[in-house]
């Protein structure tokens, strides 16, 4: 082989053996062709096919492919939209194929709220230098300048009136050398037609008419169905089963143990049941004995973690994150002074669609379909537990029902690749919702032992907490970490923020929004006791102690440079917007506002609330400002995340909680571990962006970390009942 | 055991063990995977199908007790491939799904709603969908969706008179 079928068709494995990947050591960022573009992607079709994403055939189909997992972020509507709008195609002819793993995508990490920033401008110049790919084409056909050439619904016009379509252009436009970066022109963005507009997401009738598009729908011929149970305890492991008596049960075709392999988050040992179908094998499962050894983690329950923080609260924290000024002199000086503890549990992802996995191990070769979120990370595991070469990995990407952080992680993955090394036929892993609650990688609990102090002129000079969380080997559990630039240090003189962790053999994982979506609740609503103390108006003192400067700069490793000035401006306007201030409420009834700063976004809302006297909460309206820059890309998209977040939040608030007792989680299914429903909904939800200039960011998250402060601070001016635990099902709100 | 079962208007024979639940029956036998599994315990409503137009929880009705009752399922909620019904009209329109996991079981359960109630306010559409988890929390699409809906229906049926 050489280097001229790269340009030509290359399927994946033969890409792969090209190039030598293992791993994902070596990156191809974009894979623009530097040289002629391909004339024939698939043979006889000879499509024009400029880089990987884009791919337009002489009948002038256009398919875009989307190289994201989607989840129900919506990026396989709004990744390609962007590419659309440079390429001058109407969104209805355009088809969107699922992209497969595979480096020539570059990345295709979902998480972080990362898809649109870390594509946004990629994407831009995708589409554009097919654009200017095909004017080019057209131009020389007519022997003109490009610059008399303009591209327009799929097609050249030039300022004659001459018109040619993509799909005749494209036999030319493949002989053309795909032009660099500085020779394209990027659409101004006022010339913008799709980006903005509001675009139902690409799968919606497929969705709505129940066709296959999950992991969970995947079927194969001669598929059989896995079951995999794993010990109640973690890190518990299998002493015997009762493999025999399994394998006689009806359809049931093969039980066996695997020992676990590397961390507690990867491969945990289990027994696995193999049957003829879903149902055979959770049959059989009921009857399943095992033995376990559930080891030194069953001796851990949340209740004695609970008490232990509390008993060590006023000692010194195992870490001091930051101390300025001198809080301590600064609490005895204070004309007024607080003291409270914030407390919260560990909570579950509770995707819908449980997770699983089907593999086909064949001829050294593992085949996956899955709704993982970081297909990378899951196929280095594979390689390294199971030891499949990187090179024989083929990955499909399905929808996921649900991510939320939980897909970040591949415990299921690299079950059902291991069950398939011992099945003879394609094999998928179903988990019950048990085993997903039981099994998930939890957002850790946490508690804050809180001080203020306000002066005499009502200005907050004293802030101390002290941080009790969760971890294991030495650091903290995904967003357990609180870092010494969290609000609001810099902004409070003398100010003191320490950290200790309790060491837990609990598994741990980033969940929506990880840390940010409960230090905004602690943040939002301490500051708001702070001003309640003073007989301050609460949104004068939280815009007050943000003060005046624009910048704060990221201090240390995994800091954040915070822009006041943005945060500032989008508590404004949601102020504006919700008309805080100007209402006057009813005993029972109240406004709060919440607001924080995550994933590249600044978010504010404003929550009104009715407490009935019995203490019933229902939610009334939010209003939501949201600074993620300069271009809302798919506005449905974009209003659904931002009302999904905050209903989400809302859910966490009021009814989100495990116990861990003995090492292993107490609540089953949704009977015990309730998640919000329509009934909880609030009435009313009003999402308003701010447009300002900055880049683009996503929206995957940002929009969840202020509504549980927003909520609490309504609810104290409706009922001055402060909330200080999550879940609102453990907390009285009646008055009288 | 053999059953023979009415669904989507056809006749199907599947051979299963009587205690099969529905949900399973559809998804693992008839290849019909639009009725989802979420909890298998009748909490979130992912797996709703009607039956005899009565929505029901495919995850806990056994094969067995089903007889010759009509099954329909999300695949067979529109009479004609063509025309999507009303309900899925409208979510496609307003683009409600996030994920997509549990809509089949929030379109089946609106569906059914609106037969019932064809113009409902909040409080019904909260009452008739409360059982119905939706983990993207899409509740507020949900509640424009059926109102939609009920416009489509009402004037699809001026349309025919």
């Amino acid at each position: 082989m050489n280097a001229s079928t790269l340009s030509g068709p290359v399927n994946r494995r033969d890409f792969l053996k090209l190039t030598g990947l293992a791993g994902g050591g070596f990156a191809l960022a974009f894979y623009i062709r530097s040289g002629p573009a391909a004339a024939a992607a698939d043979g006889a079709t000879g499509s024009f096919e400029p880089n990987a994403f884009i791919r337009i055939s002489p009948t002038g189909a256009v398919t875009i492919v989307s190289k994201q997992p989607e989840m129900g972020q919506g990026v396989k509507t709004s990744l390609p939209m962007i590419i659309a709008e440079q390429l001058e195609v109407p969104w209805k002819e355009i088809k969107i194929e699922q992209g497969d793993f595979d480096q020539k995508y570059g990345g295709q990490s979902a998480g972080g709220s990362n898809s649109t920033p870390s594509n946004y401008d990629h994407f831009h110049l995708l589409g554009a230098t097919a654009r200017t790919m095909l004017v080019t084409a057209a131009a020389q056909t007519w022997g003109v300048s490009p610059s008399e050439c303009r591209a327009e619904n799929a097609a050249v016009h030039h300022t004659s009136g001459k018109t040619l379509k993509y799909g005749q252009l494209v036999a030319k436009a493949s002989a053309l050398p795909v032009p660099a970066k500085e020779q394209v022109t990027l659409k101004d963005p006022k010339d913008f037609k799709l980006l903005g507009q509001r675009i139902s997401q690409v799968d919606s009738r497929t969705i709505a008419t129940g066709g296959p598009l999950f992991g969970i729908d995947m079927k194969l011929p001669g598929m059989v169905y896995a079951v995999y149970e794993k010990c109640p305890a973690f890190g518990g492991k299998v002493v015997s089963a009762n493999l025999d008596h399994i394998k006689r049960l009806p359809g049931v075709k093969d039980a066996f143990i695997i020992e676990g392999r590397g961390g507690v988050k990867e491969l945990v040992p289990g027994v696995a049941i193999i049957a003829d179908s879903t149902w055979a094998a959770f049959s059989a499962r009921r009857q399943l004995k095992v033995t376990w050894d559930e080891g030194k983690v069953a001796e851990e329950s949340w209740d004695t973690f609970v008490a232990q923080a509390r008993a060590d609260a006023g000692k010194a924290g195992a870490t001091q994150l930051r101390k300025d000024g001198d809080p301590d002199a600064s609490l005895k000086s204070a004309t007024t002074t607080i003291e409270a503890e914030y407390l919260y549990p560990f909570i579950s992802h509770a995707n819908l669609e449980p997770q699983n996995t089907t593999a086909h191990w064949r001829d050294g070769v593992m085949e996956l379909w899955t709704p993982a979120q970081i297909p990378a990370r899951a196929a280095e595991i594979v390689t390294r537990l199971l030891g499949v070469p990187a090179e024989k990995i083929i990955m499909h990407l399905t929808r996921a029902g649900g991510g939320f952080g939980r897909r970040i992680s591949a415990d299921y993955l690299v079950e059902t690749a291991a069950i398939a090394q011992k099945v003879n036929a394609p094999v998928k892993l179903t988990w019950s919702r048990e085993d997903d609650l039981k099994h998930d990688h939890y957002r850790p609990g946490g508690l804050h032992f809180l001080k203020g102090g306000v002066d005499a002129q009502g200005k907050p000079v004293a802030w101390k907490n002290h941080f009790f969380t969760f971890g294991e080997g030495g650091s903290p559990g995904s967003g357990g970490s609180l870092h010494r630039d969290e609000l609001p240090a810099r902004c409070i003189p003398n100010f003191q923020s320490e950290q200790t962790m309790i060491s837990t053999g609990w598994p741990m994982g980033p969940w929506r929004a990880p840390g940010s979506c409960v230090f905004g609740w602690v943040f939002n609503s301490f500051v708001d006791e702070m001003a309640h103390a003073a007989g301050r108006d609460p949104y004068q003192f939280h815009l007050e102690m943000l003060g005046n400067e624009k910048m704060l700069p990221a201090e240390g490793r995994g800091g954040r440079e915070y822009n006041l000035e943005r945060l500032r401006n989008v508590m404004k306007f949601t102020a504006e917007k919700a008309g805080l201030g100007k209402k006057k409420f009813a005993k029972g009834q109240g406004a709060g506002i919440g607001y924080y700063f995550s994933h590249r976004g600044y978010f504010a809302q404003v929550a009104e609330v009715t407490v009935s006297k019995d203490g019933m909460l229902k939610v009334d309206r939010v209003v939501c400002g949201c600074d993620i820059g300069a271009q809302v890309v798919n506005l449905s998209g974009a209003e659904n995340q931002v009302e999904g977040s905050v209903i989400d939040g809302l859910g966490t608030l009021m009814t989100q909680e495990l116990n861990i007792e003995r090492g292993r989680v107490v609540q089953s299914n949704f009977h015990d571990y309730p998640l919000i429903r329509i009934t909880d909904a609030p009435t009313k939800i009003e999402t308003h962006f701010l447009k300002t200039n900055y880049p683009t960011t996503g929206l995957g998250e940002p929009a969840l970390p202020p509504v549980a402060g927003a909520v609490c601070n309504a609810i104290f001016a409706a009922t001055g009942k402060r909330v200080r635990q999550m879940p609102l099902s453990r907390v009285d709100l009646s008055w009288t | 055991m053999k059953y023979t079962l009415n669904v989507n208007g056809a006749s199907h024979v599947v051979d299963v063990a009587p205690d099969t639940p529905i949900l399973w029956v559809l998804r693992d036998h008839l290849d019909l995977v639009g009725t989802k599994f979420g909890c298998g315990v009748g909490q979130c409503g992912a797996c709703t199908i009607h039956l005899n137009g009565v929505p029901s929880r495919s995850c806990m009705t056994p094969v067995s007790t089903v007889g010759r009752m009509r099954i329909t399922t999300i695949e067979g909620l529109a009479a004609d491939a063509e025309k999507l019904h009303p309900v899925q009209q409208a979510w496609c329109e307003l683009d409600v799904a996030q994920c997509g996991y549990c809509q089949a079981g929030q379109i089946m359960t609106a569906a059914a709603l609106l037969k019932d109630n064809p113009r409902p306010n909040d409080e019904d559409i909260d009452g008739a969908m409360a059982g119905n988890l939706c983990r993207c929390a899409t509740y507020m699409r949900i509640r424009s969706g059926i109102k939609r809906a009920a416009e489509l229906a009402g004037g699809a049926k001026e349309a025919t008179q």
